[in-house]
C-alpha cells in the first residue's frame, strides 16, 4: 500500500525518531511510504486554544496535500481526533461545498498509527523484538477521542522479549492538555505527579504511548525526578527488531 | 443587567484560586476519596443497565427538543401549575428572584425559613438576601448544613461539603451546636444533625427549595433527594417556595422514566433516590397550602441562542463530570469561584455572565474528555470549552496580547513550508543557550511554567523532514 505519512508539527521537530521508525516499519512490512514535504500542522493547538480562525487555513492545507492519498498515517491520536472531530464542522463553517466534500471523502482514509496497523492492515504481530519491561500510557484522545481500546496493547503483546506491565488508572489524564500545561501549570503538575507515581509503581523501564505530546510531559517530569524511566512512542518499539538490537 | 452567579464576579482566576487548594493536602485527600467512592458506585450501577447508552441518547434528545421550544413548554408549565393551585413567578435575574422570594416570606410574617438543598439559590445568593431582610434561612440538607454552620462555600453541586471529612464535620458541629462531647462516627454526626433539624422542622412554617424537573404537561415539580429532609420541607410547612432555572422543564410526566433512571445512578451511584417527590399545586388538607414557584432566567436565554453552546442547558446537575474530572480531583470546587464547579461549571458560569467574568474557566481543563463520557445527557463539554475559548479570544482579548501575537506568528509559519523549515533551523540554533547535556531545565517567559517541574529534551539536530530529504533524494 502507498501510505502517506503526516508526521505532525511537533513530531517533525522534537521527535524525528518516531517518524524514522514508522518509515522503517512500514517499509519492512512491504509498503511504500510517502512524505509530502508541503505538510506542516493540523491546526490543533490553535483550534483548542481558541484561535479557530488561524486553524482554518491549516485545515485547508492538510486537505489539499492529502486529498489523493491512499491512506494517511498519523502518529498522534490528538491530531487524528482534531481532524475527525473538528474538520467537518470547520469545513461546514466555510460553506465551501468542494471543501466539505473533500473532507468527507478524506476522513475514512485518515488513520492513527496503531489503528492503521491493526484496523487497516490487519496486523498485530509486526515481527518486533524489544527486550524491556514496558508499561503503556493510554492517552485521552486515543481512549475517548478515537476509541482505540486495546489496539496498541494488542500490538505490544505480540512484541518478542517485551514484558508488558499494566498501568494503574490508565484512563486518567497525565495533565498535559496542550497549552493547559502552561496556562494551568500548577494543576497540571499535580496531575503529572499522580501519573508519575503510577508509572513508577509498575517497575517498568519504559513508558510507551501513541502520543509523544503526553510522553513529552511525562518524560519531562520523570527526567526532572531522575527516575531513569524512559518514554518511547509505540512506533519505536514496533520498528525494533532482533537484528537491530543485536547489531 | 448584571448577572450574578454566586460570588463569581469577584472571584480570582482559576489559576490563582487553585494555588492554596493545591497546598491543602487534607482537602485534596478528602476530594480524592469522595470522588473515587462515588465514581466506583456510578460505574457499577450504570454498567448494569443494558440500555444505558440508549438512555443517555434519549435524555439528550428530550432535552434538545425541549430547549428548542422552551418558551412554549414554560408557558404550558405555568398554565398547568396555576390550574393546580400554584403561583408561578418569573425572575429575569438573581436580584429579582431574591426580591420575589423575600417578599413572599415577609407576606407570611415569617422571620425564619427551612431550606431544601438548592444550588440555584446559591447562584442567586438567596441566603444573603434573606438575612439582609431579617429572615434566617436554615439549611436542612446535611451537607448544606455543614457548609452553612462552617461559614463555608459549597464545593460540589451534589455533595456540597465533599471537601470536608468526618472529623472536620465533628469540629463544626461541636462548636456550632454546642456539643463538646460529640463523636465522629456517622451515627453520632447524623444524630446531632437530626436533633438540631427536627426541632426546626416542627417549628418553621415556610420552606424554600429547588427543583430537579418541572413537568410541563402536569405542572408538577419533581424533587429527588437522599435524606428525607426534602420530604419534610415539602409536606410539613404551610408555605412552599421553589426556585428553578428555566432549563429544568421537561415536556411530559413519562419523560421522567428516562431521567429518574439516569440521575440517581450518575449523581450518587444509587439505583433510585431514596426520596422522590412530585408536587403538583395545592391539595386541601394535605401539605403546603401556599405553593409558589419562581422561574429564573439569570443569563440562560442568551445561551439558548448559541447553537454550539445550547447543550450546556441540558444539564441535570448530577455532578458526574465533577467526580470524574482529573482537574477537579486536584483542586476541589472552590477553585472555580462559582456555585457551579468542575467541567459543567467551567462552561456554565462564564456563559451565564456573557463572558464578562470567569474568563479563566474555559481554560481550566486539559480537554481529556472524561466528562463527556459520563454525562447522562451527553453534553459535549470539551467541544463547548473550545467554543468558549474561541469566544474569549475573539470578543474579550486584545489582539496585541503576547499569546495572540505568538499564535498568529506560529500560524503564519505553518502556512508556508519554507518558513517552517527556516523556523526549524532557528529553533535548533536558538535553543543552545538553554541546553545542558541534551536537556533543557529552564525556559524563559511563559514557557518557564513548563520547566517549573518538568525538563524537556533538547530539540534534535536534525528534524524528521531534514532526515527525509537527506535519505530520499527524490523528495520534493
Amino acid at each position: 500500500m502507498r501510505i502517506s505519512l503526516f508526521i505532525t508539527c511537533y513530531n517533525d521537530l522534537l521527535f524525528p525518531e518516531t517518524g524514522k521508525s514508522i518509515v522503517r516499519l512500514l517499509e519492512r512490512l512491504g509498503h511504500t511510504v510517502e512524505f509530502p514535504l508541503e505538510q506542516t500542522c493540523c491546526g490543533q493547538m490553535h483550534y483548542n486554544t481558541g484561535y479557530q480562525d488561524e486553524a482554518l487555513p491549516l485545515m485547508e492545507r492538510f486537505v489539499q496535500i492529502f486529498r489523493d492519498s491512499e491512506a494517511v498515517c498519523i502518529p498522534s491520536s490528538s491530531c487524528v481526533a482534531m481532524i475527525r472531530d473538528h474538520y467537518p464542522k470547520m469545513a461546514a463553517s466555510t460553506g465551501d461545498q468542494v471543501l466539505i466534500r473533500a473532507v468527507h471523502e478524506l476522513l475514512p482514509r485518515v488513520f492513527e498509527f496503531s489503528e492503521l496497523l491493526v484496523n487497516k492492515l490487519g496486523l498485530e504481530d509486526v515481527g518486533a523484538y524489544y527486550p524491556h519491561r514496558v508499561t503503556y500510557h493510554a492517552s485521552c484522545h486515543s481512549l475517548r477521542g478515537l476509541h482505540l481500546g486495546d489496539i496498541p496493547l494488542r500490538l505490544l503483546r505480540k512484541v518478542r522479549g517485551l514484558d508488558l506491565v499494566e498501568l494503574a488508572n490508565i484512563d486518567r489524564c497525565c495533565g498535559f492538555g496542550g497549552t493547559f500545561a502552561v496556562k494551568n501549570s500548577d494543576v497540571s503538575a499535580a496531575m503529572l505527579a499522580e501519573k508519575m507515581r503510577d508509572v513508577e509503581n509498575t517497575g517498568a523501564e519504559v513508558c510507551a504511548a501513541v502520543d509523544n505530546s503526553c510522553l513529552m510531559h511525562i518524560q519531562g517530569g520523570l527526567h526532572r525526578q531522575r527516575t531513569g524511566i524512559r518514554t518511547v512512542h509505540l512506533a519505536e518499539i514496533l520498528a525494533s527488531t532482533e537484528e537491530a538490537v543485536s547489531a | 443587567m448584571t448577572i450574578r452567579v454566586g460570588e463569581s464576579a469577584s472571584a480570582p482566576s482559576f489559576q490563582k484560586a487553585a494555588l492554596p487548594l493545591l497546598d491543602d493536602s487534607q482537602l485534596r485527600k478528602n476530594v480524592r476519596h469522595a470522588t473515587e467512592v462515588i465514581q466506583r458506585k456510578r460505574a457499577i450501577v450504570s454498567e448494569e443497565i443494558p440500555d444505558w447508552q440508549a438512555l443517555r441518547s434519549a435524555a439528550s434528545q428530550i432535552k434538545q427538543r425541549t430547549l428548542l421550544r422552551l418558551d412554549e413548554y414554560l408557558l404550558q408549565f405555568e398554565a398547568a401549575c396555576t390550574a393546580a393551585g400554584g403561583h408561578v413567578h418569573w425572575a429575569s435575574d438573581a436580584e429579582e428572584a431574591n426580591r420575589i422570594i423575600t417578599n413572599l416570606v415577609r407576606r407570611q410574617n415569617a422571620n425564619e425559613v427551612l431550606k431544601i438543598k438548592t444550588m440555584t439559590s446559591d447562584e442567586t445568593g438567596l441566603n444573603h438576601a434573606l438575612e439582609q431582610a431579617g429572615i434566617r434561612p436554615y439549611e436542612t440538607d446535611l451537607a448544606e448544613l455543614i457548609v452553612q454552620l462552617g461559614k463555608d462555600r459549597p464545593s460540589h453541586i451534589v455533595v456540597p461539603a465533599l471537601h470536608k471529612n468526618r472529623s472536620q464535620v465533628r469540629e463544626i458541629f461541636r462548636e456550632q451546636m454546642n456539643l463538646p462531647d460529640l463523636g465522629d462516627s456517622p451515627q453520632d454526626l447524623t444524630d446531632a444533625a437530626r436533633r438540631y433539624l427536627r426541632e426546626r422542622f416542627l417549628r418553621v412554617k415556610t420552606a424554600i427549595g429547588g427543583a430537579n424537573f418541572l413537568i410541563a404537561e402536569t405542572g408538577g415539580v419533581c424533587i429527588v433527594e437522599s435524606e428525607g429532609n426534602g420530604r419534610m420541607c415539602l409536606t410539613m410547612p404551610d408555605t412552599l417556595i421553589l426556585l428553578a432555572g428555566i432549563e429544568k422543564v421537561i415536556p411530559t410526566f413519562q419523560d421522567l422514566e428516562v431521567f429518574l433512571q439516569l440521575l440517581p445512578r450518575s449523581a450518587t451511584g444509587e439505583r433510585m433516590n431514596p426520596y422522590n417527590s412530585i408536587w403538583t399545586g395545592v391539595h386541601p388538607g394535605d401539605g403546603p397550602q401556599n405553593f409558589h414557584i419562581v422561574l429564573l432566567d439569570n443569563g440562560r436565554s442568551p445561551i439558548l441562542a448559541d447553537d454550539e453552546a445550547r447543550q450546556t442547558l441540558q444539564c441535570i446537575r448530577c455532578g458526574a463530570c465533577l467526580n470524574t474530572c482529573p482537574v477537579y480531583r486536584q483542586t476541589g470546587g472552590h477553585a472555580y469561584g462559582s456555585t457551579y464547579a468542575g467541567p459543567i461549571g467551567a462552561i456554565l458560569t462564564p456563559q451565564l455572565q456573557n463572558l464578562q467574568h470567569s474568563q479563566s474557566l474555559p481554560y481550566a481543563s486539559s480537554l481529556c474528555g472524561a466528562c463527556y463520557e459520563v454525562c447522562p445527557v451527553k453534553i459535549n463539554i470539551p467541544e463547548v470549552l473550545i467554543h468558549l475559548r474561541g469566544r474569549v479570544t475573539r470578543e474579550q482579548q486584545s489582539s496585541l496580547k503576547p499569546e495572540a501575537v505568538g499564535m498568529k506568528v506560529v500560524a503564519s509559519v505553518f502556512r508556508n513550508r519554507r518558513r517552517l523549515e527556516t523556523a526549524h533551523r532557528l529553533a535548533q540554533i536558538g535553543q543552545r543557550p538553554f541546553v545542558s547535556r541534551g536537556w533543557i531545565s529552564k525556559l524563559p517567559g511563559e514557557l518557564s511554567a513548563w520547566t517549573s517541574v518538568r525538563d524537556i529534551r533538547a530539540i534534535p539536530g536534525q528534524s524528521f523532514r531534514q532526515w527525509w530529504k537527506e535519505t530520499h533524494r527524490d523528495a520534493r
